[in-house]
């Protein structure tokens, strides 16, 4: 991931980055909420959210960073163990570290939202739980970490661990719906509809999740970087 | 037995970026002897878990060649032996079921009738049913040379081979290795000059490092 | 891999386990501490089966968490490590001590359901071939994930407040299954209703053997 190089493109790329989420971060706000949209920056009128239907953009592009951010921590981990490349280590950890602050945002904009939707901050509906399971998973990531002092097994055994919770965290997917099919019949679950997109809802949502998932790999590299350099200004000590 | 050859090409081990030892090769053939010497903490454990193949170097290899052909890396655990003050056995059983207990595991063509043999060689007959936490540290550092030998493994692996032994434990333990020289390979990591008496190749720790190791 | 090995290495810890005793009375003191405390904070209250469905679950979730670590704890503690390595190959004491699990977690199981099912008058099972093919999954998934994590945390600092930490996340699928099919077992559903239910179990448990199998050689060799 040695992309960006010299100072020319590291300027551009932080700059592109920070007005691009500048644009989507005024446009979700900025946008009116109208009955009828006609414009081309009108929004729809969400029945039951109106205004706090924003949060859509910025709640979703959050969640799917940090499901992103696991992904590669857990590939950089596979790495590790098939050529234990300390830089391997260092990338896993470095990701894992920017999915568990994506993590927290997700965690906090989702209660939100329930908020906004039904009256209370936490349900243990399927989303809210499907994320803190990740938290809770990201939590238990860094306490293996930090309890282990000798570099190569602390690389060895995270990676492991983070493939472990890859494999069994999806399993989610398939055992929260039989939970909710055999709930007491809830109308706050079959209440929770879809936000209906229009065209420019739908754009400045891309939008944000395409600035997020650039903002994430733009702290991914720089978090690299900053590892590195760490890292030899050890042995330089030694 | 087999023609056999042991083999370590470049062996280097980091810790946690402090480098231990870089650039040991060697090649041993039957009835060689290998010391390797070093003040503590030179690394003198950590190359003899290495060529043990519990440890993995940073850089390097080390292979055991049995006729010719490489032995796998999984299955070199049957050609070697290990002795060190670092071993432990289970103490809440006896003598005797410690060494039966690793015969089934690690190979169990190897018969009963050995341990027996064994124990009588280390001279632990006689309290071959007592529980090995009533143990002496001498006659665990014995019994731990029975451990090594149950399947008569081609090369010995020795650290510290006299500790805690008594004068007859010492000679026991050197009339062991003067046998293992003659059909093996025996690599001793030792202190004692003595100890070098027995080798005809010795790697010194100490003197790499400070020659400025490869 | 020589499965005479695995098995001895298996016997060996029941067999140490057997002379010293250590770890069983302990555990079958949490168990009856945990039961007695659950007990009296439900005193005379009337609580829901789909309550102690979930409870039931938690006396096990912690016990498991009490007893399982300790077959690979237990080498690390006593410095034997080195010695299993010299002998044995990575697969075999993983399958040895999986098997350990397997037996010692079925025992206490069983021991903590009978009393359950004896003490918690609120708490009766209608669809006893629900209750029991849910045990037996729910055990082997629980087994087989607190096994490689046990082996995880057997190599860290602070071990006993790790595993749990470790665990939860890794069990929560198992766990909310077989709560929620012994809320059916508990209400009388037929078997195939819980036909889905036994599915994930299945599956759960092929997925986390096949990885922790895959993974334990990381795990347990430097």
């Amino acid at each position: 991931m040695d992309l960006f190089v010299s100072f020319e493109r590291k300027m551009a790329t932080k700059s592109i980055i920070g007005l691009w989420l500048t644009a989507v971060i005024v446009a979700a706000f900025a946008f009116p909420t109208v009955p009828n949209p006609a414009s081309w920056h009108e929004f729809p009128i969400v029945p039951g959210l109106e205004e706090k239907a924003r949060i859509i953009f910025f709640h979703v592009p959050m969640a799917w960073t940090t499901v992103l951010a696991f992904i590669v921590s857990m590939i950089y981990g596979i790495r590790y163990l098939a050529k234990k490349n300390m830089d391997d280590d260092l990338k896993s950890a470095s990701s894992a570290g920017l999915g568990l602050i994506f993590c927290i945002l997700a965690t906090v904009t989702g209660s939100l939202w329930a908020k906004f939707s039904w009256g209370s901050f936490w349900n243990w509906d399927p989303r809210e739980t499907s994320i803190f399971v990740l938290l809770l998973v990201y939590g238990a990531y860094f306490a293996l970490r930090s309890a282990l002092e000798v570099e190569e097994k602390r690389a060895s055994l995270s990676a492991v661990y983070a493939i472990i919770a890859g494999a069994t965290v999806p399993f989610f997917i398939f055992v929260i719906p039989r939970i909710i099919s055999s709930l007491h019949p809830d109308p706050i679950v079959n209440s929770r509809g879809k936000i209906e997109m229009n065209g420019s809802m739908l754009t400045v949502f891309l939008c944000s999740l395409a600035g997020f998932t650039a903002l994430y790999f733009w702290m991914f590299n720089l978090r690299i970087r900053a590892g590195r350099l760490e890292n030899k200004q050890h042995s330089i000590g030694e | 037995m087999p023609e056999l050859i042991f083999q370590a090409k470049d062996l280097t081990k980091t810790f946690s970026r402090r480098r231990i030892f870089s650039g040991i090769s060697f090649v041993l053939g039957k009835s060689d002897s290998l010391a390797i010497t070093g003040k503590n903490g030179s690394g003198k454990t950590t190359l003899l878990k290495i060529l043990a193949g519990v440890l993995s170097p940073s850089r390097g290899s080390t292979e055991i060649l049995s006729d010719g052909s490489r032995i796998k890396d999984a299955d070199r655990f049957l050609y070697l032996g290990l002795v060190s003050p670092y071993l432990q056995l289970y103490d809440e059983f006896t003598a005797w079921e410690n060494l039966d207990i690793f015969r089934k595991v690690r190979d169990s063509r190897v018969p009963e009738s050995r341990l027996d043999a064994l124990l009588e060689r280390v001279r632990l007959s006689d309290r071959k049913g007592d529980p090995v936490r009533t143990y002496s540290s001498g006659m665990k550092q014995r019994l731990k040379y029975a451990f090594a030998l149950i399947h008569d493994p081609p090369v010995l692996l020795l650290d510290e081979p006299a500790s805690n032994l008594d004068r007859e434990g010492i000679s026991t333990v050197y009339g062991i290795i003067e046998e293992q020289k003659k059909k093996g390979i025996v690599i001793i990591a030792t202190n004692d000059a003595e100890d070098l008496k027995y080798s005809n190749r010795i790697i010194d720790l100490d003197l790499l490092k400070a020659g400025g190791a490869s | 891999m020589n499965v005479r090995a695995a098995i001895t290495i298996f016997s060996k810890d029941i067999r140490s386990e057997l002379r010293t005793r250590y770890a069983l009375n302990a555990l079958i003191m949490f168990v009856i501490t945990t039961l007695s405390v659950i007990l009296f904070a439900i005193g005379n209250e009337s609580v829901s089966p789909e309550v102690l469905s979930g409870v039931l679950w938690i006396i096990i979730f912690f016990s498991t968490m009490s007893g399982l670590s300790r077959t690979f704890v237990s080498e690390e503690e006593r410095g034997t490590v080195l010695t299993l390595q010299l002998v044995a190959r990575p697969v075999e004491v993983y399958c040895g001590k999986l098997l350990f699990n397997l037996v010692l977690l079925f025992a206490l199981n069983t021991f903590t359901v009978a009393l359950y099912l004896i003490f918690v008058t609120s708490f009766s099972v209608s669809s006893y071939s629900i209750f029991i093919t849910t045990l037996v999954l729910g055990t082997l998934g629980l087994a087989s994930a607190s096994t490689i994590i046990a082996a995880i945390i057997s190599k860290a600092n602070t071990k006993g407040t790790l595993y749990p930490v470790l665990s939860f996340p890794i069990l929560l699928p198992l766990l909310l299954t077989v709560i929620n099919a012994t809320k059916m077992a508990a209400d009388g559903a037929a078997l195939s209703e819980a036909a889905g239910e036994f599915q994930v179990l299945a599956s759960y448990l092929v997925v986390i053997t096949a990885v922790s199998y895959l993974l334990f050689e990381h795990v347990w060799k430097d």
